[in-house]
């Protein structure tokens, strides 16, 4: 199987980008899109190029280090997908497949196809916790929480930090990503003390990183590998009023 | 150096307590003026470093990855374990703690394995607290689940992604104190060596992955909490950048290495496909709960699966363990399956499967409860495959999953450098020669949550007069330099071989002498066949682009040269122990009918290595004693 790849290169975040094509043959359906680079790599260094950089780590959809735009999406064509599961089977032969990093001024681009996400660990950081110091906790079953509030926090909480939200959407906003974490700890009965001030500190400092405002467009939900919904924005968005009014 | 583990004295029910009552603390106002490097954000490092801020140490914490929200921690699928039992079925810590025993073959500590059954219970109750949301009934109480090698359900999970969810709580703790100044965090940063001074640990040498640069930092203690690996592989179920890199530095610096060789292979990963391929997924093992496991008799099969009648199919698992069948253990499944492969009976394009097989639970419970049981599996198997399990058997192969070998610790989790502890997988201390599924999440946490955050105290006291540690200390820089060199070498190497070719030669080495099963003549050739790779990496590799910039082949040819050291370690451990036990299976040590043969009057020790020199390691034994439960033959059948 043969791919032509148009890739994005880009040394560090001081200079200028390009895109640099690269045809590739040798390779074969099974192999995933990262395969797939690691062997264009492989070529290069003996060419004595630089290899491609480009994040990932548990390549099996769950750590959300990888990330990139593919042909246009996020992730690729299919839906709720990480990078790291798109394989060869899903491009033809000859195909043209373009690669470039994620765009959004929020995520500065590192090199190549590699951004820098640490703003999702500065919203965190403001209140994305249950302040309770290890050695102060109670039984476990001495708080009892129905299987239906249970289930929609892990839903919630399911969220892979991938950024694949921000990077689809046409404000490059983090309200997938920021709503998944305060309604994950805001509905289980450990996290319902700090509820308000959690909302209004998390979007507080949402909106301090430069994200924009959420277009209810719905494109997030399409490319979110953990399938978390827009109404978690709705519920985030009427929690904030809540926190405002009551606070 | 004489080993001492230092286990406390007293009953061993009373052990942790009488730790807990007699070690000496360090009082709060006087924890500010102590520094701790914690290396790595893992589950182990996360809780480690984020208890440590909040008893009220400086820490600084590290890791490879773009943030701590990752680690391999974050891949764990299945669950964790703890003896509340409540499910009213006969648990408790005596239980919990006899079984792991038993699962590792009797190859670890009594005092250390029941003080992590005893802390199991609490550490639910934390992760509650902290917001983990755990599987629950109708009734608002927590579920559990069953697993591999125990006949009672204590394992708790968070639907299929139970790794995620706890490395997220400890991430979410450890947040809470980068807000609070108390911990200072570096990602993208990868620890390059040790520095030891006047032979204790006080800090470590960083490269900024992203510009190159490198740093000193200086503590009055060293945490390392690095993962395992068994990465050295090559092809394995874990992360892309899991390595053996702050482990082995501190091996060569002083650190004894405990049995090195002791590593899990998991039964029900995907097999490789092609020689591109970068890693094995696991599949969760849960499957094994209603899949059955077979082969053809004959070796020239061609037929698709379901044309292949019920005569012509070997469930080896079922014939060969009656008593556990499908459900065995997993060094015992792999094993059988690497026979049934060896002897040409394997499936699939490479001969390196075998087929796990839903079709009769489909007819007997219907296919939507398999759905609602496996959906996601059977989901992710179609991502990867391309096929529909529900139509047609899985094809699952073995894959290196996890290392119960580490550095060598004490009671205290503290190595045999004085400053320099060790937690998590990284370790060796609670696993035996094989791990029980759903311990090691555990163990992870409760050294990072409950064990080090007191014991390191314990050290830390008499550190109160050093002061601020300085990192001018001519020792800082001759490591500096060390590395730079190191560096400097590598890119300027200029060869033929790129680093991955050469790991992947490293890794078929491993998997053929000293993964399943290993003998004698087989790791003596291992041996010679990586030191020869060794040479052959230092003149022929070839890594482009600059020192100073984000470099990932440099990375990851840095990695590969403790790879190729720790290789050898492994294969010389495996050749040393001269019996069969766990996941440790030595063919000249073998039962009539092809069982491990355990040898408890010569073995049952701790390989403990000392780094002497390149390729000169000497063997110190902690020998293990039994007191309370007594070593019998691990029999499934
Ligand atoms: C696919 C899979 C499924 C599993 N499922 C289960 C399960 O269901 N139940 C269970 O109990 N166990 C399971 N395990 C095992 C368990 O996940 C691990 O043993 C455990 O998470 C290890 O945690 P850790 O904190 O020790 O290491 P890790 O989570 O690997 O963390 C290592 C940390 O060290 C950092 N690091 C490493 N090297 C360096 C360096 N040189 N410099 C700086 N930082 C460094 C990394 O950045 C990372 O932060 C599973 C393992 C795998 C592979
Ligand atoms: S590499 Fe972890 S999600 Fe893709």
């Amino acid at each position: 199987m043969k791919l032509n790849f148009k890739i994005w290169r880009q040394d560090n975040s001081q200079v200028v980008g390009d895109f640099k094509n690269y045809e590739v043959s040798g390779l074969n359906e099974d192999m995933s899109l990262l395969e797939a680079l690691d062997y264009l790599n492989e070529d290069l260094v003996k060419k004595d190029e630089k290899a491609v950089a480009f994040d990932h780590d548990c390549r099996e959809g769950i750590c959300g280090q990888c990330g990139f735009f593919i042909n246009g999406r996020a992730h690729g064509a299919g839906n709720n997908q990480t990078t790291c599961q798109v394989h060869l089977r899903s491009f033809k032969d000859n195909d043209t497949v373009l690669l470039e990093p994620f765009r959004a001024s929020s995520f500065p681009i590192v090199k190549d196809l590699i951004v820098d996400r640490s703003s999702f660990d500065r919203i965190i950081q403001k209140g994305g916790f249950v302040s309770a110091n290890t050695g102060t906790a109670v039984e476990a079953n001495s708080i009892l929480i129905g299987k239906k509030d249970a289930d929609y926090s892990m839903s919630m909480a399911a969220c892979i930090g991938c950024g694949a939200c921000v990077a689809t959407c046409k404000n490059a906003s983090a309200a997938l990503f920021t709503s998944a974490k305060i309604n994950h700890l805001n509905s289980l009965p450990q996290g319902q003390p700090e509820e308000y001030s959690r909302t209004i500190n998390l979007v507080a400092q949402m909106e301090a990183e430069g994200f924009g405002h959420c277009s209810f467009t719905g494109a997030c939900e399409i490319e979110c590998p953990e399938h978390i919904s827009l109404s978690s924005i709705a519920k985030m968005n009427f929690s904030y009023m809540k926190a405002k009014i009551l606070n | 150096m004489k080993l001492d583990a230092k286990i406390p004295d007293g009953d061993l029910k009373d052990k942790w307590k009488n730790y807990q009552s007699t070690c000496r603390l360090v009082n709060p106002a006087n924890k500010r003026k102590l520094d701790v490097i914690v290396v790595g954000s893992g589950l182990a490092g996360a809780s480690a470093a984020a208890t440590l801020a909040e008893g009220g140490y400086n820490v600084k914490c590290f890791c490879f990855q773009d943030t701590p929200r990752r680690a391999h921690s974050i891949a764990a699928q299945g669950g964790v374990n703890a003896a509340k039992n409540y499910q009213n079925d006969g648990d408790n810590t005596w239980r919990m703690f006899h079984d792991t025993l038993k699962g590792g073959d009797f190859r670890s500590r009594e005092a250390n394995v029941y003080r992590l059954a005893e802390l199991s219970g609490p550490l639910i109750d934390h992760f509650t607290m902290q917001g983990v949301p755990f599987a629950r009934e109708y009734g608002g109480v927590l579920a559990n689940r069953s697993f591999g090698g125990v006949q009672v359900q204590r394992t708790f999970y968070a639907r299929g992604q139970t790794g995620q969810q706890l490395l997220l709580a400890s991430y979410s703790q450890l947040s809470r104190q980068i807000e609070a100044k108390k911990v200072q965090m570096f990602s993208r940063h990868e620890i390059q060596e040790i520095v030891v001074i006047e032979g204790k640990a006080r800090g470590v040498v960083v490269r900024d992955m992203i510009t190159g640069e490198l740093t000193n930092h200086s503590a009055h203690a060293v945490v390392l909490a690095t993962g395992g690996y068994s990465k050295v592989f090559f092809l394995s179920t874990l992360a892309m950048g899991c390595n053996a890199s702050a482990i082995w530095k501190a091996h060569k610096k002083g650190a004894y290495f405990a049995s090195p060789s002791f590593t899990q292979i998991h039964p029900t990963a995907l097999p490789q496909n092609s020689e591109t391929q970068s890693k094995l997924t696991l599949m969760s093992e849960s499957l094994r709960n209603d899949g059955r496991i077979w082969v053809p008799k004959d070796k020239n099969e061609k037929r698709a699966p379901a044309a292949i009648p019920e005569e012509e199919r070997d469930y080896y698992l079922e014939r060969k363990y009656p008593a556990f069948g499908n459900l065995a253990p997993r060094d015992i499944s792999s094993r059988a399956a690497k026979e049934s492969i060896d002897q040409g009976l394997g499936v699939g394009e490479l001969k390196n499967a075998v087929y796990l097989d839903f079709k009769d639970s489909i007819a007997r419970l219907g296919i939507n409860v398999i759905k609602s049981r496996y959906g996601n599996l059977f989901d992710m198997y179609k991502k990867i495959t391309g096929i529909d399990a529900y139509k047609e058997p899985m094809k699952i192969s073995p894959a290196p999953h996890f290392s119960m070998g580490g550095l060598w610790v004490d009671y205290e989790l503290m190595t045999t450098i004085p400053g320099l502890f060790a937690i998590g997988e990284c370790n060796f201390a609670d696993h035996g020669a094989n791990r029980l599924g759903a311990n090691s999440l555990l163990q992870a946490s409760i050294d990072g949550y409950f064990i080090l955050p007191l014991t390191i105290g314990n050290y830390l006291t008499d550190e109160l007069k050093t002061g601020k540690i300085s990192t001018d200390h001519p020792a800082f820089k001759e490591a500096l330099v060390n590395v730079k060199t190191k560096f400097e070498k590598l890119i300027n190497n200029n060869g033929t071989e790129t680093v991955d070719s050469i790991h992947r030669r490293l890794g078929k080495i491993m998997w053929k002498e000293c993964a399943m099963s290993r003998n004698e003549a087989g790791l003596k050739k291992a041996i010679l066949e990586i030191k020869s790779l060794r040479t052959e990496f230092y003149n022929k590799v070839k890594i482009t682009g600059l020192v100073n910039e984000y470099n990932q082949e440099l990375d990851k040819g840095s990695r590969l040269i403790d790879f190729l050291e720790i290789a050898e370690l492994m294969c010389v451990d495996a050749l040393e122990r001269n019996e069969s036990c766990g996941a440790h299976f030595r063919e000249e040590f073998q039962t009539p009918d092809g069982e491990a043969l355990r040898d408890d009057d010569n073995f049952s020790y701790v390989s403990a290595w000392e780094f002497r020199g390149e390729s000169d390691f000497s063997l110190h034994k902690e020998v293990l004693n039994f007191e309370y439960i007594k070593p019998t033959v691990r029999s499934y059948k």
